[in-house]
């Protein structure tokens, strides 16, 4: 594997190689190393041309732990920001050396163009291309629904999540969706009809507009953020139908199983889709994903750059 | 000096029979000619099919204003290597050909280049922005003799100002032809809404923002007796409402381009935006459904809708990429594998829907007279037992955003004539 | 391919090699074991198991992966971590024995002293091999040694156990020269 730029590109080994190395690499990081030296001499950039404060920090993180040299180029400054071609950043970041580029585009496919077009010869890592994918965030993800609820099995299967929002704009639902059904677990999306994708029909998954009925059913609830600016493009009346109805608030808590847990990639609206009190209970994993998100990164970037360039093997 | 004689030997005319032609002057003057003029240059075209000179009625030659993508005498040459005689010259330049100035220039570039014809079409309405009608009158008036009138590249949304242009375009037996896009169902839209656009994350253009406006069109066409013509049909949905506004009587005429009689939603899996064209690529389908509609006439034409861009704009992202893509010099071998190949044209069929059919839409009376004696010799040369590779190195456009390099195509277009003149003789420009 | 060492050769080895830890360390006390995936690991199990009942008492046994301290991973297909345990006593002022099936260029137990350096500060770091077959590329030496087996570098040396390969046998492949 060269590049992740989708949760396509992972075949259910791989998917649970890279969960089995996040697991073995978190337990390093109990253990207080703060740093390995795996991945000396090798230079990642963080080519976030998007904002994601959160996100470029948790992949630099899992750069920095693994001892790679990190170059950050984010959106305000860069020079894509300036109208920069595509072409020409690849070119410059060639130039430079770069054996991965972590890419957070707001253009779906950004990524995989970067990889297509041999521009650069080093790996792609896509970490969020507009409205398409999020494969390192489904990917850690399905780590903390492991951990919690996995039972010492190494995928997910017969696990049920219910994935709940926008599920129309949103590039960690279309990740997940693979990916859980990869592993072998049951996806239901809820939403309102205009927050589903025309065609929708054809994903691995259930479709639901009816939040009370689903969360009993399930083991995980994962919500999405809801962006206030969907409400001018009529996607729902206002933020308060859209919580009555979307919203996990304490009511809502009550119907789930005591055993299911609630997750989001934030950031949260908290009083949007999701409750205060209901981030903050104990059935709550939003903080925890964070950290998991560094271990899971760390396992993405060691399976891509730790051995011997694809193509060159021989033994 | 005596005048330039070609006769034209061994090749079969559409319907099949073997006929030599003689060219003298600007006209046909035998068939099935005994060759023996001796001042003659007999070129044999033995296994070719003759097809009159190919009329295109939807091209982008992007002069003025983006002579870096396009220029009159480029977009010529690609025509005559193509098989055309003749274009249509979209308004959406810059400035926009809403004017008899800019329609006029461009007719003359056409004329200096002398290639082809370059016919304009006049905007609809000033500058595209489907608010004030632009002087369609003094376009119909002028040089360049101005019959077909359309914002293409924007919809005429507003059903008033839709109704009015086809109400005053009477007056000279004018046609409105319509770039078919509800507006407000197609905001930032990348590609054919589907399963292809839920999995890639991008944003949709459905069908039924097409079939919205050829649905309204063809009432309000009924409505005010006049004539539209529906350029480039994409969906399976559009045909359905074409084929019931003929059998009412409406008076309208529908265009397909050859990418849609083709390609498919699928490449957009690539997001390489080489694919990426306006109105999008539709699914298998709708693929079917156009080429069943070209084959009975549902659809009248095949028109190229050849856009060129230069690499920057396709070098980039999907979103970030622009609509279109070259279309004249691979038409008329895309129409032969999809139409011909397929036996659901013959070639006396194309010669309908890419010479006599589009020229009579345009009024363009000098060409699409067919191969008879005394017609106006505009012919190209089909040599249908050949392949080539499209290599968008070598294309006679300036732009190189054809979404067909690197494919083996069938039949080769060897020779164009043009008023009697050799235009591409041995799939050489001229 | 030719027989090195057979199942009774293999478990002569492992008891002789445990009297010896027992003998260096004056008892079992302060000792761990840790193995490096996966045969070390089994290795170090076994003579935990020899070294128990020769004394009577249980023995801090463990293992430690080394792959993430490799310096050659750019040279070999991608390799699969695996997991590491540490008794929970941790290994601050311990005896530590490191196990491994096949000594060879050293470089594996450099990247093993790398790791436990992450971990923490052992009293001191003894290493015991089935097969020293020589080729070292580093000072590195080791002090419970199964069996010496000289080699050419191009031949290659297969450790198989009963645990993983069903059978005990240590082979040697390829021809001298
Ligand atoms: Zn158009």
């Amino acid at each position: 594997m060269r590049h992740l730029l989708s949760i396509n590109d992972l075949s259910l080994t791989d998917a649970i190689g890279i969960l089995d190395t996040a697991t073995e690499l978190s337990r390093i990081s109990d253990g207080q190393v703060k740093k390995l030296p795996t991945l000396r001499g090798r230079t990642i950039v963080n080519l976030f041309a998007e904002d994601s404060t959160r996100t470029r920090i948790s992949f630099e993180a899992a750069a920095k732990r693994l001892s790679a040299d990190v170059i950050n180029f984010s959106a305000k400054g860069s020079s894509i920001s300036k109208g920069e071609s595509l072409k020409d950043t690849a070119m410059t970041l060639q130039a430079m050396g770069a054996d991965a580029v972590v890419i957070r585009h707001g253009a779906s496919g950004a990524p995989q163009r970067l990889a297509d077009l041999e521009w650069m010869t080093g790996s792609v890592i896509n970490a969020g291309d507009g409205t398409h994918e999020h494969p390192s965030q489904a990917l850690l993800d399905a780590f903390t629904i492991r951990k919690h609820l996995g039972k010492g099995a190494a995928d997910l299967a017969g696990i049920k999540v219910a994935i709940v929002g926008d599920v129309l704009h949103s590039r960690v639902a279309r990740s997940n969706v693979l990916l859980l059904n990869l592993l072998g677990a049951h996806v239901t999306l809820v939403a309102p009809p205009t927050l589903l994708p025309v065609g929708v029909e054809s994903w691995p998954a259930t479709i639901s507009y009816d939040l009370d009925s689903v969360l009993s059913q399930v083991d995980v609830v994962m919500m999405l953020r809801v962006q206030q600016e969907r409400m001018s493009d009529l996607f729902f009346p206002n933020a308060r139908e859209y919580s009555r109805y979307f919203g996990l608030n304490l009511q809502r808590l009550a119907l789930m199983q005591p055993h299911a847990i609630i997750m989001h990639p934030g950031p949260m609206n908290r009083g949007l889709e999701i409750a205060a009190e209901v981030a903050d209970s104990a059935r709550s994993v939003i903080v925890e994903q964070v950290a998991n998100g560094v271990s899971v990164r760390m396992a993405i970037l060691y399976v891509l750059l730790a051995g011997a360039p694809s193509g060159s093997e021989s033994n | 000096m005596s005048e330039t004689k070609f006769v034209l030997k061994g090749g079969s005319l559409p319907d099949g029979s073997m006929r030599n032609i003689l060219i003298v002057g600007d006209s046909i003057s035998a068939i099935d000619a005994t060759v023996n003029e001796a001042d003659a240059t007999i070129i044999d075209v033995t296994g070719s099919v003759i097809l009159p000179g190919l009329v295109d009625l939807h091209t982008h030659l992007r002069e003025p204003g983006r002579e870096d993508a396009e220029t009159v005498e480029s977009a010529s040459r690609a025509g005559a290597k193509g098989g055309f005689t003749a274009l249509s010259a979209m308004a959406n330049t810059s400035p926009v050909a809403d004017n008899a100035g800019v329609v006029e220039q461009v007719y003359r570039l056409g004329q200096a280049a002398g290639l082809l014809d370059v016919f304009p079409i006049g905007a609809v309405t000033q500058g595209l922005k489907g608010e004030a009608l632009s002087e369609i009158g003094a376009m119909a008036d002028s040089v360049a003799r101005v019959r077909v009138f359309s914002d293409d590249g924007m919809c005429v949304f507003d059903p008033l100002v839709m109704r009015r242009a086809l109400e005053y375009i009477k007056k000279f037996d004018g046609v409105i032809a319509q770039h078919a896009q509800e507006p407000r169902l197609t905001v930032g839209s990348q590609m054919n809404e589907g399963e292809i656009s839920a999995r890639l994350g991008l944003r949709g253009w459905p069908a039924i923002a097409e079939e919205a406006i050829i649905a309204r069109d063809v009432l309000l066409t009924d409505h005010v007796q006049s004539r539209l013509h529906v350029c480039h049909v994409t969906t399976a949905g559009g045909v359905e409402i074409i084929r019931w506004a003929k059998a009412r009587g409406i008076n309208v005429t529908a265009e397909v381009t050859p990418h849609h009689l083709l390609l498919t939603d699928e490449l957009a899996s690539t997001y390489d935006p080489i694919f990426k064209v306006n109105p999008p690529l539709r699914t298998e389908k709708d693929v079917q459904a156009l080429r069943e509609a070209l084959a009975d006439g549902t659809i009248d034409i095949v028109a190229t809708d050849h856009a060129p861009h230069t690499m920057e704009s396709k070098e980039c992202e999907w979103q970030e990429a622009s609509f279109g893509m070259l279309g004249l010099e691979t038409a008329l071998s895309i129409v032969q594998k999809t139409m011909v190949d397929t036996g659901l044209l013959t070639w006396q069929g194309v010669a309908t829907r890419m010479s006599t059919a589009p020229a009579a839409i345009g009024a363009y009376f000098d060409q699409g007279q067919g191969l008879v004696v005394g017609a106006r010799a505009h012919i190209s040369v089909i040599d249908p037992s050949k392949t080539w590779i499209v290599d968008r190195d070598i294309v006679q456009s300036r732009s190189r955003n054809t979404p067909f390099h690197g494919y083996e195509l069938p039949g080769v277009v060897t020779h164009t004539f043009f008023k009697g003149k050799a235009t591409l003789i041995d799939g050489v420009v001229a | 391919m030719s027989v090195a060492l057979s199942a009774p050769d293999i478990s002569r080895a492992l008891i002789r090699i445990s009297h010896e830890i027992l003998e260096r360390n004056q008892g079992a006390e302060n000792i761990i074991l840790l193995g490096i995936p996966t045969r070390g690991a089994h290795l170090a199990t076994r003579i935990s198991q020899t070294i128990s009942t020769i004394e009577g008492r249980d023995v801090a046994v463990g293992m430690l992966d080394i792959t993430m301290h490799r310096d050659d991973l750019r040279m070999r297909p991608l390799r699969a971590i695996m997991p590491t345990s540490i008794p929970s006593s941790g290994i601050e002022g311990r005896d530590v024995v490191l196990i491994d099936d096949v000594f060879f260029s050293g470089r594996t137990i450099r990247a093993a002293l790398d790791a436990l350096g992450e971990i923490g500060r052992p009293r001191s770091v003894q290493l015991a091999v089935l097969v020293d077959r020589g080729h070292r590329e580093l000072p590195i030496r080791a002090d419970y040694v199964g069996k010496n087996l000289p080699t050419s570098p191009t031949q290659s040396v297969r450790v198989h156990l009963t645990e993983i390969d069903g059978i005990d046998e240590v082979l040697i492949e390829g021809e001298s020269n």
